[in-house]
C-alpha cells in the first residue's frame, strides 16, 4: 500500500509542531530506524516548519502503525495525542496530497513556491540514501511535473501576499527590473529593513539608508551593504532616488509636497515611487497628485496583499481538480506496482543490508 | 488548393488568424488568468504570412506597392505594425503587446475588408514607373504602422498608469509591462516613426519639386501636418515638457489623426483613370 502519515499546520498548532520538529540528528536516526522496519518497502520523509510527513510503500497497514510508533517514540510524543492531529492518507489520495503540497496548495502562505524546493530536497535525500524504489521514484517525479503544471496553468502563484513583497512588486510594475533603481530607505527600523531586504532579493543594489540617528543608519547600511545619508539631506537629495521607502516613527511628515515637487522638476521624465509604511504617515498625501509620482501607504499595501491572497484562494478549487486528475492518472500507472510490491510484514526493511543508511549515519 | 486563393481570400485568412490570436489571448486571460504569449505569437505569425501573400498577389495585380485604395492602405498599415511587433515583441518581450497587436491588426483588416466601397476600385500603376514615388508612399504608410504600434503601447501605458493610480494591480493589469518600459518604447517608436516619415517626405519632395506646375495638395499638406505633430511631440518629450499620461494621449491622438488623414487623402484623389480594375470579389489578373 502507498501511504502518507504525519501532521501539518492545518491540524497541529505551533506549540505541538515544535514538539514534533525533528533535529538534524534526530532525522538521521529516525531514517536509520525506518530503514530497518520490516515490511516498509520504500519511504521518504518531508520535514519543514509547517509539516512532518512520511511517504511510503508498505506491505500492510500494520507497517504504517510501526512508522507512526517509531516517530512518536523518538519525539517522546503520546501516540494517542498524535492520532488526534494525524494526517493519514492512502492510495491515490497520497499522490493527490503530494501534488497539492508541492504546488503550494497546502501551504500556510497559499501558493508559495519555497515548498516545491523543500519537497525536491526531501526526495533527493531519500533517493541518495536508497530508501526510495520504483513506486516512490515514479510518484515523486510525476508529482513534481504535476505541481509545475498546476502552477503554470493557474494563477495560484500570482500576486504577492506579504506587505514587503507587494512593495517590491509595485516597484517592478513601475521600473521593471530593479537593478538600476536607486532606493532611499528613510528610517532604520525593522519594517524598513525587511522591505529593503525584499528589494535586494529581487536584484536592487543601489540602496541608501537615512535615519535621525546617523550611527543607526550607518549600522544598518553596513549590514545591508548599502550607503548612509544624513537625515537632513533627505529632501535636497530626493531627486537622486527612484524609490523612497519611508518607515520612520516621526510624528509629522518627513517628505513635504514642496520637496517632492522640486525633485520632480529636476527629473520630470523619471517616475518616483513613495512607499510609506509609517504610522503616522511620513509623506505628505498631496504628493500623490504630482505627475509621474506614485504614493502608496500602509493601508494600500495591506489591501493589495489581501486582494492577492483572495485571488489565490479563488484558484484553489480549480487547482485541486487539476491535482486530482493528475493523481488519478498516476495512481492507475503505479497501482499494480504497489499491489505487486514484494514483501510481507515479516520481510526486512528498505535497506536489508543497511549499507546506504549506515554510510549516511557514519558520515 | 492554396494557389486558387485570391488576394482577398488571403487577406481574409490573415484577418481570421489575427482575430483568432485576439480571441485566444482573451480566453487565456479569462480562463487561465494569464496571457499565452507563445500561442498568440504563432497566430499572429500565421496571419502575417497570409497577409503578405495577399498583399503580394495584389501588388502583382496592380503592378506596384498596393496603396491605391483605402483597403490596401489600411492592410499595408496593419502589416507594417505587425512587422514591427514581430521585431519589437521578440526584442523587448513586452507582455501583452502581442494580444493588443492581434486586436489592432484584426480590427484594421476586418474593417478594411468589410467596408464595401473601400476596395471597389483598384488603381493600376499609380506610381507610374517612378520607383522613388513608390518608395515614398510605402515608407510613409510604413511610418503609420509605427504610429499604430505606438498607439498600442500608449494604450498599455494608460492602462498601467490607471491601475497604479487606482491602486488595482491584480487581474489583467498585473501582466502589463512596467511604466518605464512602456514610456521608453513609446519614445523610441515615436522617434522612429518621425524619422521614417521625414525620409518619406524628403524622397517625395525630390520628385514633387521637379514636377512642372507643382502645387501643394491635400495629400502633401495632411502628411506634412502629421509629421509636424509627431516631430513636435517628440521634441517636447525630449525636453521634458510632454510626459507620462499627456505623452501617451498625444501619441494615441497622433495615430487616430494619421488614420483619419488617410481617408482625407483618399477622398481628395482624382477619379481612377483607365485602365482601373473595378473590383467585385477578388483581383482580376
Amino acid at each position: 500500500m502507498l501511504f502518507v502519515i504525519g501532521t501539518t499546520h492545518h491540524r497541529a498548532p505551533l506549540e505541538v509542531r515544535e514538539k514534533l520538529s525533528l533535529t538534524a540528528e534526530g532525522a538521521v536516526a529516525l531514517r536509520a530506524e525506518l530503514a530497518t522496519l520490516p515490511g516498509l518497502r520504500e519511504f521518504a520523509m518531508l520535514s519543514t516548519c509547517n509539516r512532518i510527513e512520511f511517504y511510503g510503500v508498505a506491505a500492510d497497514p500494520g507497517v504504517v502503525s510501526h512508522v507512526e510508533g517509531a516517530f512518536c517514540s523518538r519525539q517522546s510524543f503520546d501516540p494517542d495525542a498524535f492520532r488526534q492531529i494525524r494526517l493519514d492518507l492512502q492510495g491515490p489520495e497520497t499522490i493527490r496530497h503530494l501534488i497539492e503540497v508541492a504546488a503550494g496548495l497546502d501551504s500556510q502562505m497559499l501558493g508559495e513556491t519555497e515548498i516545491f524546493g523543500q519537497v525536491k530536497d526531501a526526495y533527493a535525500e531519500a533517493q541518495s540514501r536508497g530508501s526510495t524504489g520504483p513506486v516512490l521514484n515514479r510518484v515523486f517525479q510525476k508529482a513534481f511535473q504535476a505541481a509545475k503544471h498546476v502552477r503554470s496553468h493557474s494563477a495560484i502563484t500570482e500576486g504577492q501576499v506579504s506587505v514587503a513583497n507587494v512593495a517590491v512588486e509595485l516597484a517592478q510594475s513601475i521600473f521593471g527590473g530593479l537593478g538600476d533603481a536607486r532606493i532611499l530607505l528613510l528610517g532604520a527600523g525593522e519594517i524598513g529593513e525587511k522591505t529593503a531586504k525584499a528589494f535586494q532579493s529581487r536584484g536592487a543594489t543601489a540602496l541608501t539608508v537615512a535615519s535621525r540617528r546617523l550611527e543607526r543608519a550607518m549600522e544598518l547600511a553596513t549590514s545591508l551593504g548599502a550607503s548612509a545619508l544624513p537625515f537632513e539631506q533627505r529632501e535636497p537629495r530626493l531627486a537622486d532616488f527612484d524609490i523612497v521607502v519611508c518607515a520612520t516613527a516621526a510624528p509629522d511628515p518627513v517628505v513635504s509636497l514642496s520637496a517632492a515637487r522640486a525633485a520632480m522638476q529636476r527629473r520630470p521624465a523619471r517616475p518616483l515611487l513613495f512607499i510609506d509604511q509609517a504610522l503616522p504617515r511620513d509623506v505628505d498625501p498631496g504628493v500623490a497628485g504630482l505627475e509621474n509620482v506614485f504614493l502608496y501607504n500602509l493601508d494600500d499595501l495591506a489591501r493589495i496583499a489581501e486582494e492577492n491572497r483572495a485571488a489565490r484562494e479563488a484558484e484553489v478549487a480549480r487547482c485541486r481538480t487539476m491535482a486530482g486528475e493528475r493523481a488519478e492518472t498516476l495512481w492507475r500507472q503505479v497501482a499494480d506496482q504497489v499491489a505487486s510490491a514484494p514483501g510481507k510484514a515479516s520481510d526486512s526493511g528498505v535497506n536489508r543490508t543497511g549499507d546506504t543508511v549506515a554510510a549516511g549515519e557514519s558520515s | 488548393m492554396l494557389t486558387a486563393l485570391t488576394d482577398r481570400n488571403w487577406l481574409w485568412v490573415a484577418a481570421g488568424f489575427y482575430l483568432a490570436g485576439f480571441l485566444q489571448g482573451t480566453v487565456s486571460l479569462v480562463r487561465q488568468g494569464k496571457p499565452s504569449g507563445g500561442a498568440t505569437y504563432l497566430l499572429i505569425l500565421l496571419g502575417y504570412a497570409a497577409q503578405l501573400a495577399g498583399l503580394s498577389l495584389r501588388g502583382r495585380a496592380v503592378g506596384g506597392c498596393p496603396l491605391g485604395n483605402p483597403l490596401e492602405i489600411y492592410q499595408f498599415t496593419a502589416w507594417s505594425a505587425v512587422t514591427l511587433y514581430l521585431v519589437v515583441g521578440a526584442t523587448f518581450r513586452l507582455s501583452l503587446l502581442g494580444y493588443f497587436s492581434a486586436c489592432l491588426a484584426a480590427t484594421l483588416t476586418v474593417v478594411s475588408l468589410s467596408v464595401p466601397g473601400w476596395d471597389s476600385v483598384q488603381r493600376i500603376r499609380i506610381f507610374g514607373h517612378n520607383p522613388w514615388i513608390e518608395f515614398h508612399a510605402a515608407l510613409a504608410v510604413f511610418s503609420y504602422g509605427v504610429f499604430a504600434l505606438l498607439a498600442l503601447t500608449s494604450v498599455m501605458y494608460l492602462l498601467r498608469n490607471h491601475s497604479l493610480r487606482s491602486k488595482r494591480l491584480g487581474g489583467w493589469f498585473s501582466f502589463l509591462p512596467s511604466i518605464r518600459d512602456l514610456d521608453q518604447i513609446g519614445l523610441r517608436l515615436l522617434g522612429a516613426g518621425t524619422v521614417i516619415l521625414a525620409i518619406a517626405l524628403a524622397v517625395g519632395s525630390v520628385h514633387w519639386l521637379r514636377l512642372p506646375g507643382f502645387a501643394l495638395n491635400a495629400k502633401i499638406l495632411v502628411t506634412c501636418a502629421v509629421w509636424s505633430a509627431a516631430a513636435t511631440a517628440f521634441t517636447l518629450r525630449l525636453r521634458g515638457a510632454l510626459l507620462a499620461q499627456r505623452f501617451a494621449w498625444t501619441c494615441l491622438g497622433l495615430f487616430v489623426a494619421a488614420m483619419l488623414s488617410l481617408l482625407a487623402v483618399e477622398s481628395s484623389r482624382p477619379p481612377a483613370p483607365a485602365p482601373s480594375v473595378h473590383h467585385g470579389g477578388g483581383s482580376q489578373r
